[in-house]
């Protein structure tokens, strides 16, 4: 049979190589100030682009989408066009997606330190970025699925599944979640509400997770550790078991995120169920990549990609155990809002994708460059600093947690809460976040020390761009052996293969979804609930822009602890009009759901200009801003509309009389501040922290109205 | 919009059960096929990693 030379593209995995490095450090050096700024609050600079709010997003997303998604490209381009004996379907492709994606990270790392964002997490990105997002991603499948068409090789390896997999459920769930009411060209509103909205977000969330973390990287552990280890997988038919009940089962694992808030009890049972059957696949995925070292685990000893990618490994199995027992509810009551999250997603961040990369790197540098690696004992540095730093990182944060969320729930024997004041659950961790620091710190330092080496091996060995490789082209005469027909068509027909994958996680969404969306009973309605007025709409966007709710929850759950703490549990009906809804996720901070009335406006105007002043320890950044900033009265009326075409009852009209309430609103705040004798500057009637007020001071409120209304007429 | 389009669907709750026999009946069909595959073809299959290319005739980095 005639043999054809042809010749890998290594041009485009060193480019995405540089750029994972370039992002995994800029990331991580967010990540580490973010951290410093929890236990230094003066770290914030006193600067809207540079407070926690900001930072935080811009850190997971530059770690998530920059550093693990560059990694990922890598290890795809690298091991596909080996896998499937041919080079990439096209260049030009390949450039367009490589440039496309690093476009994305710029516009992140501009769009949010400047308050554009729609603080849904890890979908903050506005909507012209979601848009570039969509049509890069589609470039990366066409790319993908036309290098798969044009194989040489009949079989496809199970880490292409894993690769076809990523591409599809990233492109549905991306789509489903960026559902949104552009107002301007960086302001859009969901166009889910509350609970819905919630639902949509942790559905996402969670398998982003799955799918953007976890499946390419399971298939590059299928693929590149067989071949640091140089033997084939343990068991390759566990690996096909592996990978079709991983896709099945994660997709409807999303409403463990949400256990104990206001989503139908169903969809939370429904959630914790398949988190629990989760643990197989991600288990039988583990030992089987850890079983494939039988025999060589003496070269573990000396092999610095082994030792990285046992550690990634077994990363992968701690944080997948945990995942579901977190997801058991009464784990979840103490875990939930608190720093073992962090820790958790910290274990599967730092630990199984961190170290799979760097030993992915360290594995395909030296050869791509055609050299040795330029220094094992610094590579065994970094190990060892990456180590210690999981661990310096992992174990405060798990601490922090937990005591911090028995100190919320401990009563005294008076039948009182022992720490009335949420501050001092806040200042009782401050020094496990000064831990978490250093282990951050050491966590980078080791990546800078990679950063490094692989400079050295680069210089020391000369590029590759295109390696020669030859393979006979596939035949039409070809014949499958007899028996077992049946997964090797499927396998051989990508296309088919692409759309069960397809079917496979879209039936575990809708399943999830379609309920929710459409039987009222699962969202009562509550009669005093009304939409928000125009002033609270433009302080509700500010609370979005600076990220209050990356620390603030606005989610009572239902235990003796938060609403003797809060006040009433959250309903469903009292989030009808949130969009996006702001739950929260975590508790740097005390829950907001029911903030009405509960300080005088006052209070928050002197808390916003100095938290530390009217809260003697407390590690909120101050907001001198707000009160220079005015509000942009041009757009109320835009606003209204959008929020209208998403299913708000505004009337119609509304939008060109919504400046007058907005403007009445604004001043009996700031007559209350004028009562108070508060010393306020010229215009404060338009500054944004009146807006700011406005919005806090409506938090909770329409549920107290209906319990007064109810107290009056007694249905 | 999407409420409307979703309420339209007649006995859309029936979509769901039909979903899960699918996949319990894919599944089985799944284990079966892995418990009566070739092992020929599976070996066949797992060592494609392990195929020389130009990079990995020798494993350098490490001698």
């Amino acid at each position: 049979m005639e043999i054809e030379r042809f010749s890998y593209d290594n041009k485009i995995v060193k480019a995405f190589i540089i750029a994972t490095v370039i992002f995994g450090l800029v990331g991580m050096l967010v990540g580490l100030t973010a951290a410093i700024q929890l236990v230094y609050p003066v770290f914030n600079f006193e600067l809207q682009y540079t407070t926690f709010g900001r930072i935080r997003p811009l850190h997971t997303n530059a770690v998530i989408f920059a550093f693990v998604g560059n990694a990922m490209f890598a290890g795809v381009y690298y091991s596909m066009q080996r896998l499937l004996k041919t080079r990439m379907y096209s260049d030009t492709l390949s450039w367009i997606h490589f440039w496309g994606w690093q476009l994305i990270i710029v516009a992140a790392a501009i769009t949010l330190p400047m308050g554009f964002t729609t603080s849904k997490e890890y979908a903050e990105l506005e909507w012209p970025v979601d848009i570039v997002i969509t049509i890069v991603w589609v470039v990366f499948g066409w790319n993908m699925i036309g290098t798969i068409l044009k194989r040489r090789v009949r079989h496809m390896y199970v880490a292409i599944w894993f690769y076809i997999a990523t591409f599809i459920t990233v492109a549905v769930l991306h789509l489903v979640n960026s559902f949104e009411m552009p107002v301007t060209l960086f302001k859009s509103y969901s166009g889910y509400a509350g609970v819905q909205d919630a639902l949509v977000q942790w559905w996402y969330g969670h398998n982003a997770v799955a799918f953007f973390l976890t499946t390419p990287y399971l298939g590059m552990m299928y693929y590149f550790l067989p071949k640091a280890a140089n033997r084939p997988v343990y068991s390759y038919k566990l690996s096909i078991i592996h990978f079709w009940s991983l896709i099945f089962l994660y997709i409807w694992a999303g409403p463990h995120h949400l256990l104990y808030t206001s989503l139908p009890d169903w969809a939370q049972s429904l959630g914790t169920v398949f988190s629990i059957m989760l643990i197989a696949p991600s288990w039988g995925g583990m030992l089987n990549g850890l079983m494939t070292l039988r025999g060589a685990w003496d070269r573990v000893r000396e092999d610095p990609v082994l030792k990285f990618m046992v550690v990634a490994i077994t990363a992968y199995g701690m944080a997948t155990l945990e995942g579901p027992l977190l997801s058991l509810k009464n784990v979840n009551a103490i875990a939930h809002f608190t720093d073992w999250i962090v820790a958790h997603v910290h274990v599967g961040g730092l630990g199984w994708n961190g170290f799979l990369i760097f030993a992915v790197l360290y594995w395909v540098v030296p050869r791509m460059w055609n050299t040795k690696l330029f220094s094992i004992k610094l590579a065994n540095t970094h190990f060892w600093l990456g180590t210690l730093g999981i661990i310096f990182y992992a174990l405060p944060m798990y601490v922090s947690g937990v005591v911090q969320s028995l100190m919320w729930k401990e009563f005294n024997p008076e039948g009182f809460l022992t720490y009335k004041n949420f501050l001092e659950t806040t200042v009782a961790i401050l020094p496990l976040y000064g831990l978490r620091a250093i282990g951050g710190a050491l966590y980078l330092t080791g990546a800078i020390i990679m950063t490094y080496n692989l400079i050295k091996t680069a210089y020391a060995g000369s590029f590759l761009a295109n390696e020669e490789a030859e393979a006979p082209p596939l035949t039409s005469e070809y014949r499958p052996t007899a028996g077992g027909w049946h997964h090797r068509v499927l396998e051989h027909k990508p296309v088919i293969f692409t759309v069960l994958t397809l079917i496979a996680i879209l039936i575990g969404g809708a399943i999830e979804m379609v309920p929710t969306f459409l039987v009222r009973s699962n969202i009562p309605t509550i009669s005093s609930v009304q939409p928000y007025t125009p002033l609270e709409i433009h302080g509700r966007d500010i609370y979005i822009r600076e990220g209050c709710v990356n620390c603030h929850t606005q989610m009572v759950r239902p235990f003796r602890s938060e609403t003797e703490r809060y006040g009433e549990y959250s309903k469903s009906g009292e989030y009808v009009y949130d969009h996006p809804f702001l739950w929260g996720s975590k508790r740097t901070g005390p829950d907001l759901a029911r903030l009405n009335g509960k300080y005088s406006n006052t209070w928050h105007y002197n808390h916003m200009y100095s938290p530390e002043f009217v809260s003697q320890g407390s590690i909120m950044p101050s907001y001198p801003w707000l009160f220079r900033q005015r509000i942009d009265k041009e757009i109320t009326g835009k606003k209204i509309s959008a929020l209208r075409s998403v299913g708000v009852p505004y009337e119609p009209g509304y939008e060109s009389t919504a400046n007058a309430d907005l403007e009445k609103q604004a001043k009996a705040i700031v007559e209350s501040l004028r009562a108070d004798k508060v010393d306020l500057p010229e215009g404060v009637e338009n500054a944004e922290i009146i807006a700011l007020i406005a919005y806090l001071q409506r938090l909770g409120k329409d549920i107290k109205i209906e319990k007064t209304a109810d107290v009056q007429t007694p249905r | 919009m999407y409420k409307n389009v979703l309420q339209s669907i007649d006995n859309i709750a029936i979509w769901p059960v039909i979903s899960f026999v699918i996949f319990f009946l894919f599944f089985l069909c799944l284990l079966w096929w892995v418990a009566t595959v070739d092992k020929k073809v599976i070996k066949e299959i797992s060592e494609l990693p392990l195929e020389p290319t130009a990079g990995n005739e020798t494993d350098k980095s490490n001698e």
